[in-house]
């Protein structure tokens, strides 16, 4: 097997080889699942999406809003906003944007096999008023509403329809259509070849509005999951960016005279999930109840993990523990809220055994095994650490490409995920991982914890307009999950990006790659 | 020989074994045996590692598959010969703190198991497939033969990959021994093939052979035939091309795991081992590959050598 993928790095090397200049090769450890820019609420796709779509407000290299499609905004009622449009916009195919774009687009994504509902849940209706203004209204006040529009991409109304891509289809029940693999946005790269999990190649859109900072004409995107691999790709020179670098070869890349290695902290947090929902867990040895339910039993799987040895030999010290589902940049982060339950293996054991499960008990657990940074290994030492209370994890280890469709499904008893607020804000963490699961609440609540404080909390997190009395409400809806040990948080990971030494680009927190800001040497 | 009177039914029976031991002790198989130094070693080496399967809960040190008795304080620690090694395990640690030498006996017994399971059951189905094609040939011999093609139009590894997805999406959830099962049923569907294609022909030989015929006068019936008659006379060359395929399942269930749908990686085998090694080569962490890796290297050529040496000590002309 090793002559073979030999050959295939070869034949990467050669194909490599007779690019154009300007091109850049980006090498991660996953794919983005689809080109659909409804259709998955995930990081890394919408990540890469954003170099060919764009939303109506934009991020700048800080996070911050800044105009995107829209010019500028202003609330013209506590419930209503009013857009303007940028003028002279086409998309790739020629065609020009304007608001019925943005009705048709906010109506896909609010509408069926749409997974961006925890973005546009607070909008009531959006409405076109001339060719180059729309009005949004929420049915409450929503304070926060330009916040959340930086990840609701803007597509064409007449490609879609062209491409019988109405609606965005549901990766949950596997289905797929045009706009899965084809891509028509506004933004600075536009979609040249799509091979699912082999090969993406992006190319520069001239006729794109916005001034061009990078140099990258082309980018032409791998997938390669195997850890030593894609740092083997990098070693050899073919390609010029790897995201993530695996923690222990960083030192090795540091110390490459052609290589660099860019830090940096990262907002997203990895936690453990558990179903709270269910009657029976899935594949338990434990029936007629679920173990999970027992807020002791969640609590005992919190006390057993050791997360400083997870810290120090699985991420080699490039993670921070946390006891929050969301790190300190994130807007509502609480300082005082952020202490972990005890590392208490006895007292763990002693909490098993007054919820009635002395001697443990089975339970399968998903893991993917190449979306965050050292995932399996996580895991793996999750099983160790639990073992040892007597509670026996089956390890079901998968590429994401089957464990999301899976998880999201809800099909599962026990989870690792990590989590992103894409609007940089508590409410979309509660909003997405606590609030009671409906269609556009909890999407990723995959446990089903529920806590009708909580959820009323969040409601009210959503429509109120004083910073300091929110601020009070999302510490207190923080405070209410974490007393019900509603999940295991783990930390917050490190961003690595390893590059050659001629280029210089822009690492946001958020982990996506933005390839307009990019040059090469 | 002589027949004892006192317990006739026991003691004939341990003579003629003991007299079919001494013929091929004195016989030229044995006597081949012990004056190829090659065939030595490699039997030496191949019973080594069957001990060390075997015993493999007495011997390690360590039980690596008690996920309680893990430490991440001792994940990645280096042989005990190098600086920061430490005399508890001998040839390091792997990223979870599991002994190496414990995961590699017990990873030996895993990939054992497999190898020797999926030889035997591609072994049965082969065989079964190869003596009933040959001797009722007609029909039922050309289209068991017509499905050998397909099979080998495939490469193995191919075929092996999709039955154990298929196996996966089946038992999405499989626990405790359905993913080895799997696996074993993955490598023999691959397997069979050449011993349904090796047992055919011999098959069409013997079937026109006086004793055949004379079977057949006597109004002996066909299974019994094929069992009794034919099938000792075929089996030479299957024990040949069985000693070398253990070696081969050995290290297609090792490819299978090193790409990550093998077996779990919470009971490694020693494909999983490397797989999980092989994330640390960069970063010098070399001993959690290589370690494995020698060992497999170690199973499969002894166990090929002596396949070899076999093959030619079954076949006059070779020799």
């Amino acid at each position: 097997m090793t002559p073979r993928r030999l050959a295939i790095l070869l034949g990467l090397a050669i194909s490599f080889g007779t690019s154009p200049a300007a091109t850049l090769h980006v090498a991660q450890a996953g794919d983005a699942t689809s080109m659909d820019p409804h259709s998955l609420n995930e990081t890394m796709q919408l990540g890469f999406l954003g170099n060919i779509y764009e939303p109506l407000v934009a991020r700048d290299k800080t996070l911050a809003l800044t105009p995107g499609l829209a010019t500028t905004w202003r609330r013209i009622s506590p419930t209503v906003w009013r857009f303007s449009l940028r003028k002279g916009v086409t998309f790739h195919d020629g065609s020009p944007f304007g608001s019925d774009d943005v009705v048709f687009s906010f109506k896909r994504a609010m509408g069926d096999g749409s997974d961006m509902k925890p973005f546009t849940s607070g909008i009531k209706e959006v409405r076109k008023v001339d060719d180059l203004t729309v009005e949004i209204e929420t049915a409450e006040p929503y304070p926060i509403l330009p916040d959340v529009l930086s990840e609701v991409y803007m597509m064409s109304h007449k490609w879609c329809e062209a491409n019988k891509a109405e609606r965005p289809v549901d990766k949950r029940k596997g289905i797929e259509n045009a706009a899965s693999f084809k891509a028509d946005g506004t933004g600075p790269y536009r979609l040249k070849e799509r091979q699912p999990g082999s090969r993406t190649v992006l190319v520069r859109n001239a006729q794109w509005w916005g001034k061009a900072e990078g140099n990258v004409d082309e980018v032409v995107f791998t997938p390669i999951a195997s850890d030593p691999t894609r740092v083997a790709a990098l070693l050899s020179g073919e390609v010029d960016v790897i995201e993530p670098v695996p923690l222990q070869d960083i030192d090795k890349i540091k110390a490459d005279p052609a290589l660099k290695v860019m830090q940096g902290p990262e907002l997203r947090t990895i936690f453990i999930g558990m179903d709270q929902k269910r009657d029976e867990l899935k594949g338990s040895n434990v029936k007629g109840r679920n173990p999970f339910k027992d807020r002791r039993v969640r609590l005992a799987l919190y006390e057993a993990i050791d997360i400083e040895a997870i810290r120090t030999k699985i991420m080699r010290g490039a993670a921070t523990p946390t006891a929050l589902p969301l790190a300190p940049g994130v807007n509502g982060f609480a300082a005082n809220l952020n202490k972990r339950a005890p590392y208490d293996v006895e007292g763990a054991k002693k909490l098993l055994a007054e919820a009635g499960y002395p001697n443990g008990f089975e339970v399968p657990m998903n893991c993917p095994n190449d979306r965050y940074v050292n995932d399996e290994q996580i895991c793996q030492a999750l099983a160790a650490n639990w073992a040892r209370i007597g509670v026996k994890i089956d390890l079901q280890l998968e590429s994401k490409s089957i464990y999301f469709p899976k998880v999201l499904r809800r099909d599962t008893s026990l989870y690792l995920l990590g989590w992103t607020p894409a609007t940089y804000d508590a409410h979309n963490v509660l909003l997405s991982l606590l609030q009671t699961p409906s269609a556009t609440t909890g999407t990723f609540n995959l446990g089903s914890y529920s806590n009708p404080k909580v959820d009323e909390l969040i409601g009210r997190i959503q429509s109120e307009v004083d910073p300091d009395q929110r601020l009070r409400l999302i510490h207190e809806a923080l405070k209410l999950q974490q007393d019900d040990v509603a999940m295991l948080p783990l930390h917050q990971q490190a961003l690595a990006w390893g590059m050659k030494r001629g280029v210089t680009l822009v690492q946001p927190a958020d982990d996506t790659m933005p390839y307009k800001w990019i040059n090469l040497k | 020989m002589a027949q004892p009177s006192s317990t006739p039914s026991v003691v004939p029976g341990r003579a003629r074994l003991l007299a079919a031991f001494r013929r091929f002790a004195d016989g030229d198989v044995m006597h081949d045996f012990l004056h190829s130094p090659v065939a030595l070693g490699a039997a030496l080496v191949a019973l080594g590692c069957l001990v060390v399967a075997c015993f493999a809960g007495t011997f390690a040190p360590h039980d690596p598959f008690d996920l309680a008795t893990l430490d991440l304080d001792n994940a990645r620690l280096p042989p005990a010969w190098q600086a920061g090694g430490s005399g508890h395990f001998p040839i390091g640690t792997d990223a979870q703190g599991r002994d190496l030498l414990s995961a590699i006996m017990f990873g030996t017994r895993i990939s054992l198991v497999v190898g020797v399971g999926s030889v035997v059951l591609s072994l049965l189905i082969g065989v079964g497939a190869g003596l009933v094609s040959g001797f009722v040939g007609g029909r039922l011999d050309a289209f068991i033969m017509r499905v050998c093609d397909v099979m080998l139009s495939f490469p193995a590894i191919l075929i092996a990959l999709l039955v154990d997805g298929v196996g996966h999406v089946l038992f999405p959830d499989a626990t405790g021994a359905t993913p080895f099962l799997v696996l074993i049923l993955a490598i023999s569907l691959t397997g069979w093939v050449q011993y349904a294609r090796t047992v055919r022909g011999l098959t069409l030989v013997e079937r026109e052979r006086e004793y055949v015929q004379a079977a057949r006068v006597t109004g002996v019936g066909p299974l019994r035939i094929m069992g009794s008659h034919v099938l000792p006379n075929v089996l030479g060359p299957v024990m040949v091309l069985a000693t070398i395929q253990v070696g081969q399942s050995i290290v297609v269930e090792a490819t299978l795991s090193y790409l990550g749908v093998g077996v779990p990686p919470t009971s490694p085998s020693l494909g999983t081992l490397i797989r999980l090694g092989n994330a640390y080569l960069f970063s010098g962490e070399w001993w959690i590959a290589v370690f494995p890796g020698c060992m497999l290297i170690a199973i499969a050529l002894s166990v090929n050598l002596l396949g070899d040496w076999l093959r030619d000590a079954l076949n006059p002309r070779l020799r």
